[in-house]
């Protein structure tokens, strides 16, 4: 019986459970084994029951002895537990292995992706926020004029030759050729220039983007409907050599430090002086390539100091006020940036293109 | 203009330094676009004369000629057939580099040694002549051997091709660029003085006569009459530098005529008087309709108004001295008094013409020649004696014996004269940002012609306050006082060098920055980008069938001269062009695609509203009805599963954006149809509700502010742009959502309320949620139901939220379950059961009344 081979059950005990223990497959498993071994109904438990029938001696002895073999299991379980806790979790963790360059976005994702604004947009509110903070506001106006806004308030009456620097589209509203779309963002100066004079609140300093329509077939450079942006300053004491900081400011600031600008008399009607306003080449930075045709400058836009008849037509008094104007493309300045090739592509809504920016 | 820069040196000494030369002209304004180095490389080149001609065999496109070049025959392989035995050519020998760089070798073509090449004017960089070899003619004498450059006396020149701008007639000569570079140089500038013709003692009057009907048009006309004129080739050097200049010779008056042209700027004309019925010229306006053959042979309409603004249709004839036309002045002469190899008198007739004249007739006959774009820009009036002195001295070159009878007829009218301009200095100091003194400014002006009156007593002050500048005749580009102040100051900011000018930037103490509606137009963008809607670019411009297409009609506005003559009307809707969009899009596998954009749309000035402009018509003193515009926020989704429901869904989120609280979907109805192009019962209207009333079926007024439409596109519209996919068997329309916003409107937080947030401290205490489900009838809007619940729970409701909508078994036909969630929270402290109860019953209560609905 039990009570009569204590000494060999304490050993076999021990032996029988540390093999056990080894030999548990799973921490589920190991926690069977525990209880049969360590639990109240296990052979460890019943042996020390049964203690109370041997003597005193012998019950110390085999007291000790059971608790050795209870703390040495119990130590055993605990490192077997901790050691198949670890493979348990690695073997999840394996498990749960995610390749992450097969995510598939549109799957996870609600809306599937983020659309894209337009390269232009994008452009144009670069332009718009460096102005910004070189202190102009950001004014907008009607793209269908009257002749007087878009022609003649700028100085260019009827018929003359400069109209013919625009092919202008007219519409068929009113009168023939009183009304068209307009040509170049100018006519928002001169909306500008009659409000400030109205509601008495000169000084200017303002920049126009916005699009503009010319009867030019569509190639690789051109658009009949284009982008532009301008700038008007109407202030006391404004000068040539504000307008050339100015420009040079925009140019270091858009394209970058080192980038310089220059300007070359040219002809607008609307300005006096005027100038062509032309930049380092951004191909070669002023080495000479064929985009620059070899001059290490490209041609950006126009401007110059607003021609006193400009002045005269909105109701400003030139001798008390001077200021200055210019213009660029932002399509081209776009496309620059980006060396799109073909300008056309910015209108063909191809959404492989638009979601390229 | 082309300028060979031996031509310019006949004014001034220029450097040999090309880089140097187009330097100080692009910085003066006067562009040069390209450099052509002309008779370089030609040192190889002899003159050669044919003397056989014979076929290759097999070859039909070339032949062996053979050729005496000073030296023993030569055998030459040639492809050009436009020469005789006998005629003179450039040859290239073996051993020659040709300026195009090409080195000729001897070479074997078809079995046959070819030892040179026979050259075109093309070849050798002297024309653009390609067509066939260079003859060389009487202008290039020498015999066989010769080098070409000796027989053409062809000197290496640079021809610099300039932009002049339209404000510079002066600048569009030879002496006119000269001058201006001259100053910038530092050099002396020469204006030749043609001398007088020998007095013949035939008075011009006896010889022809000039009378002028019309001098608002024609303010000066002269006449000159030379005879024993013999009409032949221009000298060699006269041919020479205009073929440089880019005219073609032609004889030795036309050339004559076009040489002063091109010399001083004054375009002349040459008539053979001969064949001037009457002998002599009457100028006079154009009457209405009437038709006037010109050298090109066309015959054209003249004196009848044309479209453009201030148009009056009153041309200017030039006409024998019996009134019969016999050219369009300042534009084209007639080809009835063409000169021609048997003229031998000629009248010359250099005039001045009113610019805008000219411009006028110009533009609208679509005729521009030389000496309109001259004219229209503005010859100086002065300018016709040495022009017609200069033409005199030119054609005697080549007619010894011609005489040129005495005097000038002149008729003038009022000819612009000579005038000063009063410039403060302090004002060309504040104008160009640089402090110039008085004679610093006479120094660079003085070169130019524009002279300080140092000595006048009309100077109002000091020298050194006010400059007295005297305009030259030549320069209409300045215009008088006030405006010729400024003309005068860019003369010296142009001459002081632009990039001389200290740059400096301005401040000032306003702000700069964008508007309200600027950054809500931003904010709007970026939230559709959020939405996965990439921002599109579509034409402005639409077909007629486009319009119909959405199911618009009505006025439209038309481009008079469309650039795509199949879409003439500007857009009255972003539809056609984003629908258009999708199905380019689709039609390249691409189907599954959200787009927006934002964009003008226009009305007729006839329909809706227009734009009423007072400042229209010529000089603005008209008032004008424009096209009405309209900006829209638009978006389109036709992704996979899109439909009505994701364009409400993103209406949802731009009204979040812009905090709105007032505006609701309603559908459309008797009083206000669908949005053309939308699905009639898959759409709504966003409608702003009246404050401070209930929302209901009934207040669905017409006059609440409508700012856009939501849903989904009408099957039929999509079918129409190919916007189909396949069903089944059959082809169905796809379901592609639509949101369509008023951005004047959206942006507008007086006429569209937003939320007003204040504070915005949320409760600490917790909430409690009541679900409420009702059976309501379909006639009755879900977000009508919402609002009822709103105005029902009163200040403790936080939010309510429709979570479930449920339409089948156990619900009546017509009606379906709606599913609300409220949430109740109050500031101050932990809602009891009893009072959420209550608030419960109230809720149901109201909906249960107003709607005839049934708690479920």
């Amino acid at each position: 019986m039990v009570t009569d081979n204590v000494d060999l059950d304490i050993e076999g005990i021990a032996g029988d459970g540390e093999r056990a223990i080894a030999g548990a497959a799973s921490t589920d498993a190991l926690a069977e084994v525990e209880s049969e071994l360590l639990g109240k109904r296990s052979v460890l438990s019943r042996a020390h029951r049964s203690l109370g029938s041997l003597s005193p001696e012998e019950r110390k002895d085999a007291g000790r002895r059971l608790n050795e073999v209870r703390a040495r299991l119990e130590e055993q379980a605990a490192a077997r537990r901790a050691e198949l806790a670890e493979a348990e979790r690695g073997e999840a963790l394996r498990a749960d292995r995610l390749d992450l360059t097969e995510v598939i976005p549109s799957s996870v994702l609600s809306p599937p992706a983020r659309g894209h604004l337009h390269l232009v947009s994008q452009a144009r509110a670069e332009l718009e926020d460096l102005f910004v903070g070189m202190g102009f506001t950001v004014a907008e106006g009607p793209e269908a004029e009257s002749d007087w806004y878009n022609f003649e308030a700028l100085n260019i009456p009827p018929s003359h030759p400069a109209r013919d620097m625009y092919d202008t589209m007219y519409l068929e509203v009113g009168e023939p050729e009183t009304v068209l779309l307009r040509t170049h963002t100018s006519p928002v100066q001169i909306h500008l220039m009659e409000e400030a004079v109205r509601d008495g609140t000169l000084p200017i300093h303002a920049v126009m983007p916005g699009k503009c329509y010319r009867l030019d077939t569509p190639d690789a450079r051109h658009l009949p409907v284009f982008n532009q942006i301008e700038g008007l300053v109407v202030d006391r004491g404004i000068t040539f050599g504000d307008l050339a900081g100015t420009i040079q400011l925009f140019t270091e600031a858009y394209f970058g430090p080192g980038m310089q600008s220059r300007l070359r008399p040219a002809y607008f009607p609307f300005t006096e002086p005027s100038a062509e306003y032309e930049i380092t080449c951004t191909i070669c930075l002023g080495e000479g390539c064929r985009t620059c045709s070899h001059t290490g400058w490209i041609e950006l836009g126009g401007c110059g100091m607003v021609d006193p008849a400009v002045f005269i037509a909105v109701g400003i008094d030139p001798a008390e006020w001077s200021g200055f104007a210019f213009g660029f493309g932002i399509d081209r300045l776009a496309q620059m940036r980006h060396e799109v090739p073909d300008m056309r592509s910015f209108v063909e809504n191809d959404i492989r293109f638009l979601s390229q920016f | 203009m082309r300028a060979p820069l031996s031509w310019l040196r006949d004014f001034a000494p220029f450097p040999d330094d090309v880089g140097a030369v187009r330097a100080a002209l692009d910085d003066l304004g006067l562009v040069v676009e390209a450099i052509e180095h002309v008779g370089e490389g030609l040192g190889d080149v002899v003159v050669a004369k044919v003397l056989n001609k014979e076929a290759i065999k097999g070859a039909d496109k070339i032949q062996l000629v053979t050729v005496d070049a000073g030296a023993d025959p030569l055998g030459i392989v040639c492809g050009a057939n436009n020469f005789e035995l006998g005629d003179r050519v450039p040859l290239a020998p073996v051993g020659a580099i040709l300026p195009g760089g090409d080195a000729i070798e001897r070479r074997k073509m078809r079995g046959v040694w070819s030892n040179g090449m026979l050259c075109s004017g093309k070849e050798l960089g002297l024309s653009d002549d390609q067509a066939g070899l260079l003859i060389l003619g009487d202008e290039a004498p020498g015999a066989p051997g010769t080098p070409l450059t000796e027989a053409l006396g062809l000197e290496p020149d640079v021809v610099l091709d300039i932009t002049v701008e339209g404000n510079r007639p002066d600048a569009w000569s030879m002496a006119g660029i000269a001058r201006d570079l001259a100053a910038r140089l530092g050099l002396p500038f020469v204006e030749p003085e043609p001398p007088d013709p020998p007095a013949s003692g035939h008075p011009v009057e006896s010889a022809a006569s000039a009378s002028v009907g019309s001098l608002d048009l024609c303010p000066r006309l002269t006449a000159t009459v030379l005879d024993h004129v013999t009409v032949g080739p221009s000298p060699q050097w006269i041919a020479r530098r205009l073929l440089l200049a880019g005219m073609r010779p032609i004889n030795n008056v036309v050339d004559a005529s076009n040489y002063v042209m091109l010399e001083l700027g004054q375009p002349t004309h040459p008539y053979d008087l001969a064949l001037l019925p009457g002998r002599g010229l009457s100028v006079r306006r154009a009457e209405r309709g009437e038709k006037v053959v010109t050298l090109d042979g066309t015959e054209r309409t003249v004196g009848v108004p044309g479209r453009s603004l201030g148009d009056t249709g009153n041309d200017c004839l030039i006409c024998d001295a019996e009134g019969t036309p016999v050219g369009i002045g300042g534009i084209m002469g007639g080809a009835s008094s063409e000169i021609s190899e048997s003229t031998t008198e000629v009248l010359l007739e250099a005039a001045y013409f009113m610019p805008m004249a000219i411009a006028r007739t110009s533009r609208r006959l679509g005729l521009r020649t030389e000496a309109s774009a001259r004219f229209e820009r503005g010859c100086d009036p002065w300018g016709i004696e040495p022009s017609v002195r200069r033409f005199c001295q030119l054609l005697g070159e080549s007619v010894p014996g011609l005489r040129v009878a005495d005097g000038l007829l002149d008729v003038r009218g009022e000819v612009p004269e000579p005038f000063v301009v009063f410039v403060p200095i302090a004002r060309v100091h504040r104008q160009i940002g640089v402090e110039l003194g008085a004679e610093e400014i006479a120094r660079l002006l003085e070169p130019i012609g524009f002279t300080e009156l140092f000595q006048t007593e009309a100077r109002p002050g000091s020298p050194h306050d006010t400059l007295v500048i005297q305009v030259p005749t030549n320069r209409p580009d300045v215009r008088p006082e006030p405006f010729g102040i400024d003309d005068v100051i860019e003369e010296i900011a142009r001459t002081f060098g632009y990039s001389n000018v200290p740059r400096h930037v301005p401040t000032w103490p306003q702000p700069g920055g964008l508007t309200t509606l600027q950054r809500s137009r931003r904010l709007a963008k970026d939230v559709l980008c959020g939405l996965g809607a990439s921002e599109g670019w579509t034409d402005s411009f639409v077909s007629a069938s486009a319009h119909r297409d959405v199911g618009l009609t009505g006025s439209e506005v038309r481009v008079a001269n469309p650039l795509d003559a199949e879409k003439p009307f500007l857009r009255r809707s972003l539809m056609p062009g984003l629908l258009g969009a999708l199905s380019y899009n689709a039609s390249r596998r691409q189907p599954d695609v959200r787009l927006f954009e934002v964009g003008v749309v226009f009305s007729h000035p006839g329909e809706g509203s227009p734009r009423l402009v007072e400042r229209a018509g010529a000089g603005g003193r008209e008032t004008a009805e424009l096209p009405g515009e309209r900006e829209l926020l638009t978006a389109v989704f036709a992704q996979e599963h899109d439909d009505a429901r994701i364009a409400v869904a993103a209406w949802q989120v731009v009204a979040d954006a812009f905090r709105l609280d007032r505006v609701r979907l309603s559908p459309p109805g008797e009083g206000r149809p669908p949005l053309p192009g939308l699905h009639p019962t898959r759409s709504a209207h966003l409608v702003v509700a009246p404050p401070d009333t209930a929302w209901d079926a009934a207040s669905n007024a017409d006059d609440n502010l409508v700012i856009g439409s939501v849903g989904e596109i009408d099957p039929d519209v999509a079918t129409r742009f190919g916007l189909t996919r396949v069903a089944g068997n059959a082809i169905a329309p796809r379901r592609i959502g639509w949101l369509e916003v008023d951005l004047g409107l959206l942006f507008d937080a007086v006429k569209v309320p937003r939320r007003t947030v204040v504070g915005g401290a949320v409760s600490r205490f917790p909430s409690s949620d009541v679900d409420l489900a009702f059976v309501v009838e379909d006639r009755v809007p879900a977000d009508v139901v919402a609002d009822a619940l709103r105005a029902a729970a009163g200040d403790l409701l936080e939010s309510v939220r429709l979570f479930d909508v449920y339409r089948g078994a156990g619900i009546a036909e017509g009606a379906r379950s709606l599913a609300y969630r409220l949430r109740f929270c109050s500031p101050e402290r932990t809602l009891t059961d009893e009072e959420v109860g209550e608030l419960r019953g109230r809720c149901i209560e109201v909906v249960e009344q107003e709607f005839r609905a049934v708690l479920r």
